[in-house]
């Protein structure tokens, strides 16, 4: 079985977001970005089916600008096969990134699509149910479901612990094979349906207090009228 | 515009989120709800006196009995047809099945809103909450999960709601529910708790967090949480975790215990009223946000704070 492995270059998960002082978005020049850490969990554990012998090949695919090559690179020295990057620069919504994932899974014919459950950017959580609707698939999202396969599983934490990529394997996935692809390649049309009007810093919380003592904070608690 | 509503339930009563959802629609129109399930005629009638409500759509066959998204997202792309909004709410029920009706649309889903701007316009957060963005949508029908605590309840009386009948069409067999391991518990629920005790890293041991953190929450009746290093640690059930990608709670009062305050938890828990943080380390994050912090050893203080309460 073939499996597919879509993947995500984020904000790196360490890094607090700067918000733009003019309102058009986060800060993303010149920023550490890396893996989705769901994603890393979704290519962990498809290189676990293919250890078992349930999956014979895995691919990775990312769509975003061209240095998304690197987290694909990540994904093959971990252990992917081989990997397809949809080369776009700007915004790629969750329902374009389903379609452009419904026609590699037309094209690739995989027994199983394994994605992880949201992007910490954007914190949609769409695309995997989106894709398993465009194909027509099962969805095996959030509870214990027995799905009829080719399906699709989003990954959550704690499914495993992403491993380490080894320096030999790091070497070894520069000669793995990358395609790139676009966008008209497959036919998609990634014009954004959403135009991001302004983002702007959550509200602060006011600086608190602290209290010296059990006592005081029990006196807090009753002023609350929780206590 | 006329708006429909998922409605949350058990096939016996209709969960809270489901409220919170209902404000929301009501700020873009008229709002009918849908009831899917099977032998949820109950739920139906108790939808229908939801203050605001104008209908509900009662869809009860076997096929819909656990509410799967294969089943229920074809019902609701049938819909909506004579609807011109979605709304389900953040809640795993709802994101589970949202995308899947939006795709099938051909409609970008605008997620986790916090606030509505307009007819087309809303506000969400991003980044974990570390940005809000303002965004305006060009689709002609909408599809929108709702963040229960950025909107209040709707009356649970008041409303009279026609209920009506609809088909649930045919069962794909692409899904059949096996279990949801869901933790029994007496104490309040985490989403809906007006008091919350959560508890972290620092306690060290699932032992710990039953000696320490329960003794509390039960004097306070609170519900009770966790931090996702709590949860990753194995202390506690993944169902207790307070975050990001856990459980979004606003309480009256939340109190953190040996938690330090990743952003991934801030997150989950920053537009509580009251934020009371117990932690050794007087650097930790959460003092950043708490109202009232207590630093110290949590071992002496919570059970001392338990004694006197």
């Amino acid at each position: 079985m073939k499996i597919l492995v879509p993947v995500k270059r984020v904000l790196d998960y360490n890094l607090k977001p700067r918000v733009k002082a003019d309102g058009s978005g986060v800060d993303l020049a010149n920023v550490k970005q890396s893996m989705n850490p769901f994603d890393e969990i979704a290519v962990e554990e498809a290189i676990r089916l293919k250890e078992k012998g349930v999956a014979t090949e895995i691919v990775a695919v990312s769509i975003g600008e061209a240095k998304a090559q690197e987290t694909l690179r990540t994904a093959l020295a971990m252990g992917a096969d081989r990997a397809i990057l949809v080369v776009h620069d700007g915004v790629a919504e969750p329902l374009a990134v389903a379609k452009l994932l419904k026609a590699i899974a037309d094209e690739e014919q995989p027994g199983m699509v394994i994605l992880g459950k949201q992007a910490i950017d954007d914190d949609s959580n769409q695309t995997g149910q989106m894709l398993a609707a465009l194909l027509g698939w099962a969805q095996g999202t959030f509870a214990s479901v027995a799905l009829k396969p080719p399906a699709i599983v989003t990954t959550d934490r704690r499914l495993n612990e992403p491993r380490y990529a080894s320096l030999p394997n790091i070497m070894k996935a520069k000669s793995k094979p990358l395609a790139q692809k676009t966008p008209a390649d497959y036919g998609v049309d990634m014009t954004p349906r959403h135009t991001t009007l302004n983002v702007s810093e959550p509200a602060k919380r006011a600086a608190g207090i602290k209290v010296a003592d059990v006592d005081a904070l029990v006196e807090k608690l009753k002023g609350l009228g929780v206590a | 515009m006329k708006t429909l509503v998922l409605v949350e339930h058990d096939n016996a009563s209709v969960k809270d989120a489901t409220l919170h959802t209902v404000t929301a629609a009501a700020k873009l129109g008229e709002v009918h709800l849908l009831v899917a399930g099977k032998g949820c005629a109950a739920v139906a009638d108790e939808a229908a006196k939801i203050a605001g409500v104008a209908k509900v759509h009662l869809a009860d066959d076997a096929s819909l009995e656990h509410q799967l998204p294969e089943a229920v997202a074809p019902l609701v792309v049938t819909l909506m047809a004579d609807h011109d909004a979605f709304l389900a709410s953040a809640t795993t029920t709802g994101k589970n099945i949202a995308p899947r009706v939006a795709a099938l649309l051909d409609v970008m889903q605008i997620s986790d809103i916090i606030g509505v701007d307009g007819p087309d316009t809303f506000t969400r957060p991003i980044y974990a909450g570390n940005a809000v963005a303002k965004v305006q949508t060009s689709d002609k029908k909408l599809v929108i999960t709702v963040r229960g605590t950025a909107f209040n309840k709707a009356a649970r009386e008041g409303g009279s709601g026609a209920v009506e009948a609809v088909s649930a069409g045919a069962d794909s067999g692409l899904a059949s529910f096996v279990s949801a391991e869901l933790a029994a518990s007496e104490r309040p629920e985490l989403t809906s708790a007006r008091v919350i005790v959560s508890g972290g890293r620092g306690l060290g041991s699932g032992e710990n967090y039953t000696a320490i953190i329960e003794p509390l929450a039960d004097k306070l009746g609170a519900a009770v949480g966790a931090s996702r290093a709590a949860v990753d640690a194995g202390y506690v059930p993944n169902d207790y975790q307070v975050g990001q990608t856990g459980k979004i709670v606003a309480p009256e009062v939340y109190i953190a215990v040996g938690i330090s305050g990743a952003i991934q938890h801030l997150a989950g828990m920053k537009d509580s009223k009251t934020i009371i943080a117990i932690n050794k380390d007087e650097d930790a994050p959460i003092f950043q946000v708490a109202d009232i912090g207590l630093v110290g050893d949590l071992f002496k203080i919570v059970p001392e704070l338990t004694a006197k309460l």
